[in-house]
């Protein structure tokens, strides 16, 4: 295995710029990782072997990729100024529509389907120079918390493969903690690039809601849907950030204001007295009842770090954000309904004709969508149809954007005392694998993003990084700041300072501790699942 | 088969009607409503498109600040406020000509609310129709059955569906029940939307042009029995395309309305679709106020926030609407009520306001354009302004007469001769040899000759019977071809023979 890989993207930036290694043997490097790690998605010949691993990926782009690190190498080697992360590789979570790949969102109603534009972020990220790798592996629609709900098969959590990698993101969260690429971007409407990131040891980051462009990602629940960085340290995610950040004027909910300066944050959080002075507020329903035992540990020890490093903490109450995954749910929903009404096979994508009986338009519309969605999009629309439906409206969605404008006062007024808040990034680490799916209660999957949603309700930023690993289970644990909307860059300074101080406890970056992969995987008894 | 339907006459003995309408105006921006596809009408089907308006997954919508702009216009134009804060909401439903199966639109805070119009029938009757809303929304692509009959859905194979319209800016303007109206309610009904396409072609917001569907009328009828204040079930007539056919869809619709409550039976609440070739109304869907397209706020687009200084500013930029010109020319002009409503219904107005400020006095404008141009337009079969005649031909041509030059007969020959093209009235007086002979000489001799040929007459005037004159003019307007100013004819033949005209 290179050692490349194990880079961070900064440190392959200025290794790039030094001319000490090249954007091909970079790109090649993470390309081989994939190769011998992520298994069946990587092409017919090893899906029709059975090969299995991580299937973090759903498409592989490595041609185009290459030429592009190729073409950086050529004009850098021509002495021409470059974008600060050019060469450095990337994956897309499959939301994201990229020309002349597939964009699937992971579900069989898109399966095939190549996009005629680009994503603004895509946009961005070529702009950047930076080779794509591929796409990555999500829950359908980015509906689930342990990306069981591809159609393409699950991901798994490179710490212990019986485990999910969370979701919906697991793809791009797995794709950095494997060291398959050293940047991903992926999308968060009610955790998922946090908790994936949380349960993987890697980084994530949910910005202001309108700080990154939506246009070219396929939305989930448009309200609520934001891009966001996925790495595996706090400056990466702050370089990434401020890549694809900023202005669209094609997303009518962009932000009109400046991205950053994130990078600039970063570094100065992670300096030596970095955190003097800040005040954190622990959100006191986020960090008791319910959280697992070495969640809590972990994500104490992480406070008393801070504490040393000069911040002050206290304690908050955000009394509303015990109502807010049933406002999510409702919200989501119905946003959900409306929003996948598109996918009804005339247009684009799966068309499916009823097996028998008259050819209309409304039962090939009606087969389309009953063959090409699973199941939890089947429910959520469902569910979101339900409750838009006249008579339904004012106590579903109605009481549900109630309780989002109490969400909102609730962290405003936190604000109002506090720098940033604090609370364990989810109540337990990576369960296994089918344990709470289609089989089980779904409420008991919603409720792990009990520490996720309201941020996205009140549209507020928040950034997971790891915290360690728990005593019971040896699995990653991750702990979340959420700041105030537009504040973004004390995101990076609190959680660099953080790392820092956990970097110096643990003498290493909490993914030395990783088992090594290829021999996990090489061990492993995929059985029917393989 | 046709349904039953009462005389009109005997409908109205016996019920109220109470009309609503809702017209959608295509507004004429460059590009779409929430995208930057042109908005071009009849092009390559599917060209002009984009990501957007397919609705293609990823996409966004952005607000085109120019269709706010021109709702907030049509808005102030019939008297709407305008709303400070006015929110996008989503219509769902599924329907093939709706690339996103919704429909992007206003729901409970349109841009423009509580206005009023009011309207004046041929005969001067004024009737006031309160407008309850203008809101702006998207239009659909535009489907073609193929394989059945007519282009009707009912046994089509297949549908062919055009995108180009998909995302066009729309304005509906919807009214009040409009009570009272009685036996003008057809003509009431052409009028409001003859009102709607003038205001919006003033405003220069639409191209207006009802056969290209720029103004597209649904009409709801409903009857209720003479005496009651309750209203009927109503039902929505769609595909009402020309002013004409609002008028006899309003008709048709209570004439069927009243055969079917004669009958002792309920209306069914539906859209109707109106067939102008049978001149009947069909059943379309079934509608009902449950109809449940789950209305929920856009989460894709921001408020539309609007502020005093800019729609005082949108106010200011308001031409003069068609009813205050049509007041002020009509006193400007000194046209009688029924010279100006003919003038109205000719099409003649736009033509006469050219041609007076051109330069020539309004009555003889009024005369030219009802008159000689009008014929030529019947006979043609053109409309005036596409007969070749301008406000200039008739300046010309006025001028000429008005100098003598010519007389009204050759004027009207000259007239002929310029719609064939052959250039300007001066012009063609000069080369075809028209002008009127005046010289005396000439003249007096061609008098001289004429009486020398008419004794009898001859003697009749020097006897006193002066209007047998008009025998002699005749004769000598037909030896010189016309050409001749036949009241200086008339006074040489009277000089002649010593009478006094």
């Amino acid at each position: 295995m290179s050692e490349l890989i194990k880079l961070s993207a900064a440190e392959l930036a200025e290794k790039l710029k030094s001319g000490e290694v090249s954007s091909v043997e970079v790109t090649q490097a993470h390309l081989d990782r994939i190769e011998a790690t992520d298994g069946a998605a990587l092409d017919e010949s090893n899906r029709a072997a059975g090969k299995a691993g991580l299937n973090a990926f759903l498409h592989i782009n490595a041609e185009e990729a290459l030429e592009v690190a190729a073409a950086v190498d050529k004009d850098r080697a021509a002495g021409e100024t470059l974008p600060e992360l050019a060469g450095v590789p990337i994956a897309l979570k499959d939301l994201i529509v990229t020309k002349g790949q597939p964009t699937t969102a992971a579900s069989k109603i898109l399966e095939g389907w190549m996009s005629p534009y680009d994503g603004t972020v895509t946009q961005k990220v070529r702009a950047a120079r930076m080779p794509i790798l591929g796409k990555t592996n999500l829950d359908e629609f980015a509906m689930g918390s342990s990306t069981e709900h591809s159609a393409f098969g699950v991901t798994r959590n490179p710490w212990a493969l019986d485990r999910i990698p969370g979701g919906s993101g697991g793809g791009s969260a797995v794709a950095v903690a494997a060291f398959q690429a050293p940047l991903a971007l992926g999308t968060d409407t009610g955790g998922s690039i946090r908790q994936p990131a949380a349960v993987t040891g890697s980084v994530g980051v949910k910005p202001t809601y309108g700080g990154i462009s939506r246009y070219g990602v396929i939305a989930m629940a448009s309200s609520l849907d934001q891009v966001g960085p996925c790495t595996r340290t706090v400056l990466d995610a702050a370089l990434l950030h401020e890549v694809v950040g900023g202005h669209d004027p094609k997303d009518s909910t962009s932000l009109n204001e400046p991205v950053g300066p994130l990078v600039e944050q970063a570094r100065a959080g992670a300096a030596e007295g970095g955190l003097k002075g800040l005040r954190i507020g622990v959100i006191k329903e986020l960090s008791g009842e319910g959280f697992q035992a070495g969640v809590l540990s972990r994500f104490q020890e992480s406070l008393d770090l801070l504490e040393q490093a000069g911040a002050e903490i206290v304690e908050v109450s955000l009394p509303s954000v015990k109502e807010a995954i049933g406002a999510y749910y409702l919200i989501m929903s119905s946003e959900v309904s409306s929003n996948l009404a598109k996918y009804d096979g005339v247009r684009f994508g799966l068309r499916e004709l009823p097996k028998e009986g008259p050819m209309t338009i409304e039962r090939v519309m009606a087969a389309s969508r009953a063959a090409g969605f699973g199941t939890e999009a089947k429910r959520r629309i469902i569910l979101g149809t339900y409750a838009l439906s006249a008579g339904y409206y004012d106590a579903y969605y109605g009481s549900a954007q109630k309780v989002r404008t109490l969400i909102q006062r609730d962290y405003a007024k936190a604000f109002e005392t506090c720098d940033v808040l604090v609370s364990p990034t989810a109540p337990t680490t990576a369960f296994k694998l089918g344990e709470k799916n289609e089989s089980a209660d779904p409420m008991a999957m919603y409720l792990g993003d009990i520490a996720t949603v309201p941020t996205n309700l009140a549209g507020v930023p928040s950034i997971s990084l790891p915290a360690g690993l728990a005593d019971e289970d040896g699995l990653p644990v991750g702990i979340q700041f959420t700041a105030p909307a537009h504040e973004d860059a004390r995101l990076y300074r609190v959680g660099a300072g953080l790392e820092a101080a956990l970097n110096t406890k643990w003498g290493a970056p909490l993914w030395a501790q990783m088992p090594e992969t290829e021999s996990l995987i090489r061990d492993f008894d995929f059985g029917g699942a393989k | 088969m046709s349904d039953e339907i009462l005389s009109f006459e005997e409908a109205m003995e016996k019920y109220d009607p109470v009309l609503g309408f809702e017209v959608h105006v295509e507004l004429n921006t460059a590009t779409k409503m929430f995208d930057s596809a042109p908005n071009e009408f009849g092009d390559t089907p599917n060209t002009n498109i984009t990501p957007v308006s397919l609705g293609l997954p990823g996409v966004l919508p952005v607000v085109n600040g120019k269709a706010v702009e021109s709702s907030i216009k049509l808005g102030l134009a019939l008297g709407c406020e305008i709303a400070p804060v006015s929110h996008f909401a989503r219509k769902n439903y599924f329907y093939p000509d709706t690339p996103k199966n919704f429909q992007t639109s206003q729901y409970d805070e349109p841009i423009a609310a509580n206005g009023s119009i009011d309207i004046e029938l041929e005969d001067g009757t004024v009737f006031t129709i309160d407008i309850e809303r203008a809101h702006m929304e998207e239009d659909a692509g535009k489907l073609t059955h193929m394989g059945g009959s007519a282009g009707r859905i009912q046994g089509a194979e297949f549908s062919l569906v055009d995108y180009n319209r998909a995302g066009v800016p729309l304005v509906e303007i919807v009214t009040r029940p409009i009570v009272g109206a009685g036996d003008r309610a057809p003509e009431l009904a052409r009028a409001y939307v003859a009102a709607i396409r003038d205001i919006v072609k003033a405003l220069g917001i639409s191209d207006a042009r009802m056969e290209r569907g720029n103004v597209r009328c649904d009409a709801n009828v409903s009857l209720m029995p003479k005496g009651s204040t309750e209203f009927g079930t109503r039902t929505e007539t769609k595909n009402v395309n020309s002013l004409r056919s609002v008028e006899r869809a309003v008709r048709y619709e209570i004439q069927r309305h009243a055969a079917v409550l004669e009958a002792g039976e309920k209306i069914v609440q539906e859209t109707r679709m109106w067939h102008e070739d049978t001149r009947e109304t069909t059943a379309g869907r079934p509608k009902s106020d449950a109809d449940d397209y789950r209305y929920f706020p856009e989460p894709d687009l921001v408020p539309v926030v609007t502020d005093s200084e800019w729609i005082e500013r949108l106010r200011g930029e308001l031409p003069e609407m068609p009813a205050e010109r049509n007041k002020r020319l009509k006193t400007e002009w000194g046209f009688s009520d029924e010279e100006f409503r003919d003038v109205i219904n000719a099409g003649a107005l736009e033509p006469i306001e050219a041609t007076v400020a051109a330069g020539a006095p309004a009555s003889v404008a009024r005369k030219w354009w009802m008159g000689e141009i009008a014929r030529i337009a019947k006979e043609r079969e053109v409309e005036l302004t596409e007969t070749g005649a301008t406000a200039e031909t008739v300046v010309e041509l006025n001028k000429l007469v008005e100098a003598k030059k010519i007389n009204d007969k050759i004027a009207r020959q000259v007239l002929g001769f310029v719609v064939d093209g052959e250039g300007k009235p001066a012009d063609i007086v000069e080369k075809r040899g028209l002008a009127v002979v005046s010289d005396d000489g000439a003249l007096s001799s061609a008098v001289d000759e004429a009486l020398a040929a008419m004794p009898d007459v001859a003697d009749k005037i020097r006897a006193g019977k002066v209007q047998a004159a008009g025998a002699v003019v005749g004769q000598v307007m037909k030896a010189t071809r016309g050409q001749a100013d036949a009241a200086r004819v008339r006074e040489l033949i009277l000089e002649k023979l010593g009478v006094e005209g």
